[in-house]
């Protein structure tokens, strides 16, 4: 199997980097490896060619000739028509001049309108709207009672006078629930459709006499990020069965590098508005096409990264730690703030995902153990202190008393310790020789996976002088991490 | 073709009881012992659903030896992938060659025969004969396959046939998942293990699923499992505790991965996760009465050697069958 697309390009552009300019054979090259990643991101092979015809047609322009380092140009310009085709800029929902807005959901079964109109719900709840939602869903048994949970969940009203499971109009339901929003004055109306299929001419008219009935503002079509080349079929589809104004893309949580994006996009020249990224009824945001392209692409959400980490990490704080580090007063507490910090960036997992050719680095990042921070974390907060501000006090009944206190071994005590003075050296050195990493990272930022942690887990070494560490040994206790190859935060 | 479960005046209660006695006095006749043991009959299932979409799509190309290329084309559009499309057609190209195959109908024959073959295996049926009652069926999938739908079909098969049928309802986390479950399980005539108190963990719902099926001797057990996404390690570890729940008191005859036929190239990575921590024994494929194909399953059959068990053709009770490979490849080549 061939890796990802930035290491397949890697190798295609070793051999053009002593070449000054791109010959015609090179770019094809290049378009080859281009075009099967665009494939095997599910991109349909139809957008995929028109795609790839016309990157070619730039590519052979002056554009890139000229240019300093022509096989990036290369990539450039797909990046560039990637996001074109994606929607070039953000496009916000439409909301009617004169309440309440409709908003129609439709898609295929199991793309996730219900959970979404959720999503849409609390996020239009939190901007300050009223909304409630329309069960119109009639088909799928208690889908009609999914939606009441979810309304619950949200806390949203729900409109359901059908109980639904086959019973009910969902036509009529439709117009009564917008006689009731503007009696109630609810701002906005989401309404929630049964799934169907594109080719099932009965349900795709029932869809458009939905939409004939309560003239919506915005008909979203909801898509399933993991849809294979039948994307384009079902975007027609639905596009000519319903009309739709915009797109949603759901499960984009999961590792699909979710090609349909494109597909739909090009197909149907809408703009996708949302991404449902979660189980969560938060786990909704508006979508990013440049991070789309990079994602289809695969090659990292660097973007995304960078910004939450500016987010959270504030830089001051990282410049008092440079300095603290720099004058040799970094203390455990320090340690703990700064590995605090790294805990509201999010997942560890989740951010290293979001680094270009991550998805090699699964079997190593299964190997991060987001307890272990726990773990410090509970027996830093067990020091008193003075404690935490000089370590070197920490004798055998401190020690004790410390892993009493958070429910760890005096051998996690002394493990910790022991990284974390040589985290604190590491740093001391490095604050002095700058930081190469990535602005607003804190220093110190574990390393990608623990390779070679899990080897060295119950690893036998030599006697310990502890008479606490020993008796672990004798007892064939898991030893903690050993020191080499971790980071500063015992990852 | 598809197969099913001939009339349910055959009485196959008596025939369970029977076949029960027989292992309680006989231990060797265990391996004879086969559920559902009636006489099956071909279901005819819509045409429209396998072969119009599929053949559609081939008439677009001229099929002879010089447009042979274009059939990978054809193959990608089905979501076979890059490689095993490039495989086939090489496949195809080589035996054209042996033979001399030259027209439309000799190649397309060729190709009839050589998915036929690739998807063409013994082991499709259910494994629900080793005698040891209830037989486990455990269903998992991403959100939003049609796991719930597929257990309410199967369930109604199986009690249609006589079979007495528990369902567990061990996806806690969807609102209103057991509910939807609990439908189904009045549609189908089976008895339903509910969570006692609203997000119970799941595990336990199996754990007690598995004991109620022994104690009111239930012919099968299907457990119904909340949708995943297989990146997702921690539910993903959670499904491997609801598995070794179960087997605490009961074998799993079978693990059911419902693939939705929709799914482009991650089902691939679908499969593969969920047999790490499930130990998947077959395919449910869903969904295929609309346009999609689901060519990915030719490439988890060849790369992790996972049969398709069944497929499932529209939202009905009956609308589901088992898979039949020359008929899925006849489907998809259309007629030579």
């Amino acid at each position: 199997m061939f890796g990802n697309l930035s290491d397949r390009l890697v190798e295609t552009f070793k051999n053009l980097r002593s070449k000054g300019k791109l010959s015609a054979a090179d770019i094809d090259a290049t378009l080859r490896e281009i075009r099967r990643a665009l494939l095997e991101a599910d991109v349909a092979l139809e957008v995929v060619k028109s795609f790839i015809a016309s990157v070619r047609e730039r590519a052979l322009g002056d554009e890139v000739s000229k240019a300093l380092n022509p096989a990036q140009q290369v990539v450039q310009i797909v990046q560039e028509e990637l996001v074109t085709i994606l929607g070039g800029e953000q496009r916000r929902l439409n909301f009617a001049k004169n309440p309440p807005t409709v908003i129609m959901l439709a898609g295929l079964q199991g793309s996730g309108k219900t959970t979404l109109a959720g999503k849409l719900a609390k996020w239009l709840k939190d901007q300050g709207q009223t909304p409630i939602l329309v069960a119109c869903d009639l088909q799928r048994p208690n889908a009609v009672n999914q939606l009441q949970v979810i309304g619950e969940r949200v806390g949203v009203p729900v409109f359901a006078p059908e109980e639904g499971n086959g019973k009910g109009n969902p036509v009529s339901v439709a117009k009564d629930a917008i006689k009731h929003a503007k009696q109630k004055q609810f701002s906005v109306v989401i309404v929630d459709t049964a799934g169907r299929l594109g080719i099932d001419e009965e349900l795709m008219k029932q869809a458009n006499d939905i939409r004939k009935a309560t003239d919506p503002d915005e008909v979203l079509f909801v898509i399933d990020s993991m849809i294979g080349q039948d994307a384009v079929n079902v975007a027609k589809a639905f596009e000519d069965g319903v009309g739709i104004t915009g797109v949603v893309l759901t499960k984009l949580d999961g590792d699909a590098r979710g090609g349909a994006a494109l597909s739909v996009a090009q197909v149907t020249g809408k703009p996708i508005i949302f991404a449902s990224t979660g189980e969560g009824m938060e786990a909704f945001e508006p979508f990013y096409p440049d991070r789309m392209a990079s994602r289809i692409l695969d090659m990292g959400d660097i973007l995304t990264l960078i910004e939450q980490a500016q987010k959270s990490f504030d830089e001051e704080q990282a410049r008092e730690i440079a300095d603290k580090m720099a004058k040799d007063s970094f203390t455990l507490e320090d340690f703990l703030e700064q590995m605090q910090q790294l805990r509201k960036m999010g997942s560890i997992k989740n951010m290293l995902a979001m680094m270009p050719g991550a998805n090699k680095l699964k079997s190593q990042l299964e190997n991060i153990d987001e307890k272990e921070i726990d773990h410090t974390e509970a027996i830093i907060r067990s020091m008193t202190p003075k404690e935490r501000k000089d370590p070197k006090i920490l004798n055998g009944s401190r020690r004790l008393r410390i892993a009493k206190g958070s429910g760890m071994t005096v051998t996690d005590v002394n493990g910790l310790v022991n990284r974390f003075e040589q985290a604190a050296k590491m740093m001391k050195t490095m604050s002095r020789g700058g930081n190469p990493g990535i602005p607003g990272m804190p220093a110190g930022m574990p390393p990608m996976g623990r390779p070679q942690a899990k080897k060295d887990k119950g690893k036998k070494g030599s006697k310990s002088g502890n008479p606490a560490k020993r008796a672990a040994e004798a007892a064939g206790i898991e030893l903690p991490k050993n020191d080499k190859g971790g980071s500063a935060f015992g990852l | 073709m598809f197969w099913r479960k001939k009339d349910k005046s055959v009485q196959e209660p008596a025939v369970i009881e029977e076949v029960l006695e027989e292992v309680i006095q006989d231990e060797v006749a265990v391996q004879e012992v086969e559920i559902p043991q009636v006489e099956l009959e071909p279901v005819v299932l819509p045409k429209r659903s396998l072969t119009k979409g599929i053949r559609s799509v081939f008439s677009r190309i001229k099929f002879d030896l010089e447009n042979l290329d274009e059939l990978e084309d054809v193959l990608i559009q089905a979501d076979f992938g890059v490689d095993a499309a490039e495989a086939i057609v090489q496949e195809v190209k080589n035996r054209a060659k042996k033979s001399g195959a030259k027209t439309e109908g000799e190649l397309k024959l060729i190709l009839t025969d050589l998915l036929t073959e690739k998807f063409g295996r013994d082991d499709r049926s259910l494994k629900l004969d080793n005698g040891v009652q209830p037989y486990v069926i455990l269903v998992v999938g991403v959100n939003g396959a049609g796991k719930t739908t597929t257990i309410g079909k199967l369930a109604n098969w199986l009690t249609q046939g006589g079979a007495k049928v528990t369902l567990g309802a061990a996806d806690t986390f969807r609102a209103a998942a057991v509910d939807q479950l609990a439908t189904w399980a009045t549609r189908s005539n089976s008895e339903l293990v509910k969570p006692s108190i609203e997000g119970q963990d799941p595990a336990s719902v199996a754990f007690e699923s598995a004991e109620r099926a022994i104690a009111n001797q239930s012919d099968v057990l299907i457990i119904d499992t909340a949708g995943r996404l297989q990146n997702k390690q921690g539910l993903m570890d959670e499904l491997g505790k609801i598995r070794r729940v179960i087997e605490k008191n009961l074998a799993i005859s079978e693990v059911l991965l419902v693939l939705d036929a929709t799914t482009g190239q991650n089902a691939l990575a679908q499969a593969k996760a969920f047999t790490e921590v499930a130990n998947v024994t077959g395919i449910v494929l869903t969904k295929l009465d609309g346009t999609a194909k689901g060519g990915i399953v030719y490439a988890i059959q060849e790369q992790l050697n996972i049969p398709v068990k069944l497929v499932g053709i529209g939202e009905g009770i009956d609308d589901f069958g088992f898979f039949d490979a020359s008929e899925f490849a006849q489907g998809l080549v259309g007629e030579s």
